[in-house]
């Protein structure tokens, strides 16, 4: 290969958006501008990105950012209970912590679930799938019953047991939330697989010499993805409402962790006199699961070949 | 078939039977299909839709069920499944380019492909070589399918087809998904790579003039079945000895009012 051209300063659009790419690196750096070019468009989609992008720097500078230690309270005499105030923006809760704290330290608890769930989950659902799709036959009727049986537990039953025979724990939140969570991808994936193992660039691949796994792995997982992405990206804010409703009724992140589930069953007592300790973790779950559906929206409208306009 | 059978053919098939079965659905697409390629001869199989023409060619590769009969390469019977060394000799062009190349690799990606499969060296210069050799620049190599024309698509799938210098190219209907004007281009861009590499052609059609156009010899072929085989000489003197084969010369030359 001849040395790359190096874009220089106002012509580097030109070199994205080029139709005839010098090297690999250009083609496909220019297809992924592309993309994100027609996702720009899409302000929901941006502001979804937004909110999601806040709060990963909410996770990573929560030390700096929080006003307040999130598990250490102040004086239980005088600070509990304290309605939103400009020393307490969101108020104290029932033993003195700023609740504004907990939520920001709560963001890093939130996206352990949401990464830890999705790096379990994707990867389980599209390797069943597409090896089911892609071989058909006996393998996919022993792997389909098998997702089958998954699909069949119920989440909160599956983590009271995990928490029964575990210990109670994020970590046990976070396994039984990814075992019950792959099936739904394992059936999108094999789906996809199905419309494209019969076609001529994967015959003409086969025909080529290549192996089961050089053609599931290079040619039919990359064309399962975005339509795996989308799904999954829709699916974060219920990860997010079952690990907090996990932590609500007590078998996900144990107190004094600021996790946003179990900060609302906290503030459950006090409803009624002090909204604010309840409905301030609700409306960060709130937030961060519209969030999610949004950004997945607006990806599904980029990625989806069949929803190209 | 005289002048082929002095020597051993180098694609030959006897008795070809393709059985597909769906549970309790059984379509005998090919019946008793017999010919013999000798090396560097263009032969085509002639035929309408579902007259199992194109199965004849994805059963040669492996593809398609062969449930009785026997294929042979250089005289030997072929490996099932087919093995590396099948695919180096004998390689094969899909009916329509926009279904043939892979929407997310670039060009580049689809030729060197081949070439890491089988561990050629030098993938540099031959997928550039590939490409000149197809009448495509250097330009086209990082673009993705859908920034080509069918005809461009068409020339990168023998592109694809020609860089593991294979001496056998199965042809599958290889312009009728390309307007008239790129078809002649393609036809003679095939003609001049088999005059140029010695290559053997097995080319299906349904249009009787690219195959009189392409073809040395040629079968007639009607619901699976052998109807007839044809010299170019015979059948460019309307010489056809069935009235099937008749019908599709009539066919060939367009509509003609009554």
């Amino acid at each position: 290969m001849t040395a790359l051209p190096t874009p220089t300063g106002g012509s580097r659009r030109e070199w994205l958006l080029t139709d005839r790419p010098q090297s690999r690196r250009q083609a496909r750096l220019g297809q992924a501008y592309r993309t994100w070019l027609a996702f720009r468009g899409n302000w929901l989609a941006m502001l979804g990105l937004g909110i999601v992008l806040a709060l990963i720097f909410l996770a990573i500078f929560a030390d700096v950012i929080a006003p307040y230690h999130p598990t250490i309270g102040g004086d239980l005499r005088t600070e509990r209970l304290l309605p939103p105030s400009w020393e307490h923006w969101m108020g104290t809760d029932g033993q003195a912590r700023d609740i504004l704290s907990r939520i920001i330290y709560g963001a890093r608890l939130t996206l352990l679930v949401v990464t830890l769930v999705a790096l379990i989950a994707t990867p389980i659902g599209l390797l069943v799938g597409t090896v089911a799709g892609y071989f058909g036959g006996w393998v996919d009727t022993i792997l389909m019953r098998i997702t089958d049986i998954f699909l069949a537990f119920p989440r909160l039953i599956l983590a009271l047991a995990f928490v029964a025979a575990l210990g109670p724990g994020i970590e046990n939140a976070i396994i039984a939330i990814a075992i019950t969570s792959w099936p739904p991808y394992a059936r999108l994936a094999r789906a996809e697989t199905l419309t494209i193992r019969d076609q001529d660039y994967i015959a003409a691949t086969r025909l080529q010499g290549a192996g089961s796994a050089r053609i599931i792995w290079k040619h039919v997982v990359p064309l399962c993805m975005s339509s795996v992405i989308i799904r999954v990206t829709l699916d974060m804010a219920g990860i997010i409402l079952t690990a907090a409703g996990l932590g609500f009724l007590g078998l996900g992140a144990q107190p004094p962790q600021p996790e946003w589930g179990a900060m609302i069953a906290d503030g459950r007592r006090f409803i009624i006199d002090q909204w604010w300790v309840a409905t301030m973790p609700g409306l960060a779950i709130f937030t961060v699961s519209l969030a999610f559906n949004l950004l997945g929206d607006g990806l599904r409208d980029v990625l989806d070949p069949k929803a190209r306009k | 078939m005289a002048g082929v059978n002095d020597k051993v053919a180098k694609l030959e098939a006897r008795d070809l039977d393709v059985t597909f079965r769906s549970g309790r659905d059984v379509v005998r697409a090919v019946r008793g299909t017999s010919f013999a390629v000798a090396e560097g001869e263009s032969f085509g199989i002639v035929g309408e839709s579902g007259s199992g023409k194109s199965t004849v060619l994805r059963a040669i590769c492996g593809l398609a069920p062969v449930s009785g009969g026997t294929i042979k390469l250089d005289g030997r019977d072929l490996p099932n499944p087919r093995d590396a060394a099948f695919y180096r000799q004998v390689q094969m062009v899909f009916q329509d380019p926009y279904a043939s190349l892979h929407p997310r690799h670039t060009i580049d990606g689809v030729l060197s492909e081949p070439l890491a499969i089988h561990g050629f060296d030098n993938r540099e210069e031959r997928i550039e070589k590939a490409l000149t050799d197809v009448g495509l620049g250097s330009d086209f190599r990082f673009r993705f399918p859908h920034q080509l024309s069918g005809g461009q698509r068409q020339r990168v799938a023998i592109a694809r087809a020609l860089i593991l210098e294979p001496s056998v190219l199965l042809l599958d209907e290889p312009t009728s998904a390309l307007d008239a004007s790129i078809q002649a281009e393609v036809l003679n861009l095939l003609d001049g790579l088999r005059s140029a590499r010695g290559l053997t052609y097995v080319m299906v059609s349904h249009d009787l003039a690219v195959v009189a156009h392409m073809c040395d010899r040629l079968v007639v072929m009607q619901h699976g079945r052998q109807v007839e085989e044809l010299t170019r000489a015979a059948l460019q003197a309307h010489r056809a000895e069935t009235d099937y084969t008749r019908q599709l010369l009539a066919a060939s030359e367009g509509y003609t009012p009554a």
